[in-house]
C-alpha cells in the first residue's frame, strides 16, 4: 500500500483528505491498526514553537529621492547588516540594541533586540529606520531617518538557517551558583531542569530519517506559506539514535524561509533571556504525507519513546566535555519532575507545547479546507553527515 | 479568621502616618508585607496581606478610608498579560507559591492566580516574553 504526493494533493484539493495531528495519530493507529490507518490517513501535522536564535530577515526599503546606498543602518536602534545591495538590509534575531549594556551589570536584561524588531514588524507597528552612507555619484544621499511599517517595504523575507532542531539538550546546573543560559535561569545544585522541544509533536522527531521533509517541502511558518530551502546549519544526521531511529541528541535541522507579510503576530515573538541575550520564538508547522505504513508508523512516536540528554550547563556544556549526565524521556520531562542522581528536580520547558498543539490544529484545518497543498521535496536532507568542531590554529599574537 | 490581600497607594500627604501600626494595634490584624516603598515627602505604596476576623477587617477597611490612601483589594502589584504568554512554562518553577501554574496538563496551558501571588517578582526575570510585569 502506498500513496503519491499527487494522490494526496488531489484529496486535499477536493476537501476529502483525512488529516490528524501528531498527537491524535497515536491513538488512531493504536485503534485501527497500522495497515488500515495507513490507507485512511493522508496527512499528519507536526509543529513546534520555541526560541530559534538563527532567525533573521531580509528587508527592502525601496529608493528615496535622491537615492542612497545605505552602508550602516539601525531599526529601532538595533543594527542591521548592510553589506548587500543599496536598500536591502539583513536583521538578525540576536542583535542587541545599540548601547545595551549587555552583561556589563550581570545578569543583563536584554529587553529589546533583533527578535523584538521582527515581532514589531510582523505586528504592523511603526519602526524607525536610521541609515548612514558615505555617498557616491549615483547614490548621493548620506543620511536617512524615517518611520516605516511592514507595508512600506517591498519585501520582508524571513530566513532561518537553523530551525526545528530534531531534538535538543536538557539543561541542569550542577554548580553551587545560579547561571543564566539560553535554556533559561538554572538554579544552583540542580534545583531545576529545562528542555526545549515539542517532543511527540516536533516535525523531525516524526520523520526521523527525513523521508518526507526535505529541500522544497512546504511548511507553515508562523502562518505564512514557507518552505525548506536547505539543510539547516549544524545538520548532523549521524547523531546517536535510539532503537526506533529517533535521535537522542540535536541531530537534523532545517533551513526555512517565508514571507513575513503573511505571518501571524501570535507566532512571531521576541524573547529576552536574562543574562544571555535576545532571540526570536517562532511557530512552525510541517505536514507529513502518509505515503506508506512505515512513514505512518514513525509519526506515532510518543513522548515516552523519545529521549534527550541531560547536560550540565555550568561546566560540561561551556567546556565542551561531551559528558551526558543521563538520558530522560519527554514523558518524564513533561510530567514536571525528573529524578536525577537521587534528587527530584522540577522541570519546565522553553518550548511551548500549548502553541505547538495549536499550530498542529491550524495546519490541520488549512489542509482539510484545501488551502494547503503538500510539495514533494526536490532533494533529500543528508543522512550521513557529521558535525565538525572548530580547530583553533595559528599563533596568538 | 479570613485573609485579604490589599494594595495601598500613598500620596505625598499621607506618607508620614503609621497606618500599619494601627492595623496591628487597633484591629488585631496579622500583617504580612510583600512589598513596600513609603518614603516621607514622596508618594509610595504598600502591598500586604492581612489576616483577622471579618469584623476587624471590615473596621480596618473603614479606618483606611479616613486617610487619603487609595485601597485596592486583591493583587495589584504583579500583572500577567495573557496575550503575551506563550505557555512555555519557564516561569512555573520559579514561582514559589504556585500562583503561576500549569492548569491543563494535556495542553500545558499556564494561568496566573492573583490570590496566590506574593510579589516576589521571580517570574519577571524568568519570562523571556515579558508576560509578567510589575505595575508598581
Amino acid at each position: 500500500m502506498s500513496k503519491t504526493y499527487a494522490e494526496i494533493n488531489e484529496k486535499i484539493a477536493s476537501g476529502k483528505a483525512v488529516v490528524l495531528t501528531a498527537e491524535e495519530v497515536i491513538n488512531y493507529v493504536d485503534r485501527r491498526g497500522l495497515e488500515a490507518a495507513a490507507k485512511e490517513v493522508d496527512v499528519v501535522t507536526t509543529a513546534t514553537f520555541g526560541p530559534m536564535c538563527s532567525s533573521g530577515c531580509f528587508l527592502n526599503f525601496g529608493h528615496s529621492k535622491p537615492k542612497m546606498r545605505i552602508s550602516e543602518a539601525w531599526i529601532n536602534d538595533v543594527a542591521a547588516y548592510c553589506g548587500i545591495a543599496a536598500v536591502d538590509v539583513y536583521l538578525g534575531a540576536t542583535q542587541l540594541r545599540h548601547n545595551d549594556p549587555a552583561n556589563m551589570y550581570h545578569p543583563g536584561e536584554f529587553l529589546y533586540g533583533g527578535g523584538h524588531v521582527i515581532e514589531d514588524l510582523v505586528a504592523g507597528k511603526k519602526l524607525q529606520l536610521f541609515g548612514l552612507s558615505y555617498g557616491t555619484d549615483d547614490y548621493p544621499r548620506r543620511e536617512v531617518r524615517t518611520m516605516f511599517d511592514i507595508n512600506d517595504l517591498n519585501q520582508a523575507i524571513m530566513v532561518n538557517p537553523r530551525n526545528c532542531y530534531q531534538n535538543y539538550n536538557v539543561a541542569v546546573n550542577v554548580s553551587d551558583k545560579r547561571i543564566y543560559t539560553y535554556l533559561g535561569i538554572l538554579r544552583a545544585k540542580m534545583r531545576n531542569m529545562t528542555y526545549c522541544s515539542a517532543g511527540q509533536l516536533a516535525p523531525l522527531l516524526n520523520d526521523p530519517f527525513y523521508e518526507t521533509i526535505g529541500i522544497g517541502t512546504s511548511v507553515w511558518l508562523a502562518g505564512a506559506r514557507g518552505h525548506v530551502y536547505a539543510e539547516g546549519t549544524q545538520h548532523c544526521s549521524l547523531a546517536e539514535r535510539g532503537d526506533n531511529g529517533v535521535p537522542v541528541e540535536g541531530a537534523g535541522t532545517l533551513a526555512l524561509t517565508g514571507n513575513m507579510k503573511e505571518m501571524l503576530p501570535e507566532f512571531v515573538r521576541g524573547a529576552s533571556f536574562k543574562g544571555y541575550g535576545v532571540s526570536l520564538a517562532l511557530g512552525v508547522g510541517v505536514p507529513i504525507p502518509i505515503l506508506n505504513p512505515q512513514i505512518l508508523q514513525r509519526t506515532t512516536v510518543r513522548d515516552r519513546d523519545i529521549t534527550a540528554c541531560v547536560i550540565d550547563y555550568s561546566a560540561d556544556y561551556p567546556e565542551k566535555t561531551g559528558k551526558v549526565l543521563a538520558q530522560v524521556s519527554y514523558e518524564a520531562l513533561r510530567s514536571g519532575e525528573v529524578e536525577l542522581m537521587g534528587k527530584k528536580i522540577p522541570v519546565t520547558s522553553l518550548s511551548s507545547y500549548h502553541k505547538a498543539l495549536k499550530i498542529c490544529n491550524l495546519l490541520k484545518s488549512e489542509i482539510q479546507d484545501g488551502r494547503f497543498l503538500l510539495s514533494e521535496p526536490m532533494q533529500r536532507l543528508p543522512l550521513n553527515q557529521g558535525m565538525k568542531s572548530m580547530n583553533i590554529t595559528g599563533s596568538v599574537r | 479568621m479570613i485573609t485579604k490581600k490589599i494594595y495601598l497607594y500613598f500620596p505625598k500627604s499621607e506618607t508620614e502616618k503609621p497606618i500599619v501600626y494601627h492595623l496591628v494595634k487597633d484591629y488585631d490584624l496579622i500583617v504580612n508585607i510583600f512589598r513596600a516603598k513609603v518614603t516621607p515627602e514622596e508618594e509610595g505604596y504598600l502591598s500586604l496581606e492581612v489576616t483577622g476576623t471579618q469584623e476587624n477587617i471590615d473596621q480596618a477597611f473603614a479606618f483606611l478610608t479616613t486617610f487619603d490612601v487609595v485601597v485596592h483589594a486583591g493583587n495589584k502589584g504583579v500583572h500577567w498579560d495573557e496575550s503575551r504568554c506563550v505557555h512555555c512554562c519557564a516561569c512555573v518553577v520559579h514561582c514559589p507559591t504556585g500562583a503561576l501554574s500549569i492548569i491543563d496538563r494535556p495542553t500545558r496551558a499556564v494561568a496566573f492566580n492573583e490570590e496566590g501571588c506574593v510579589e516576589c517578582l521571580a517570574c519577571i526575570a524568568a519570562c523571556p516574553f515579558g508576560a509578567c510585569s510589575s505595575t508598581i
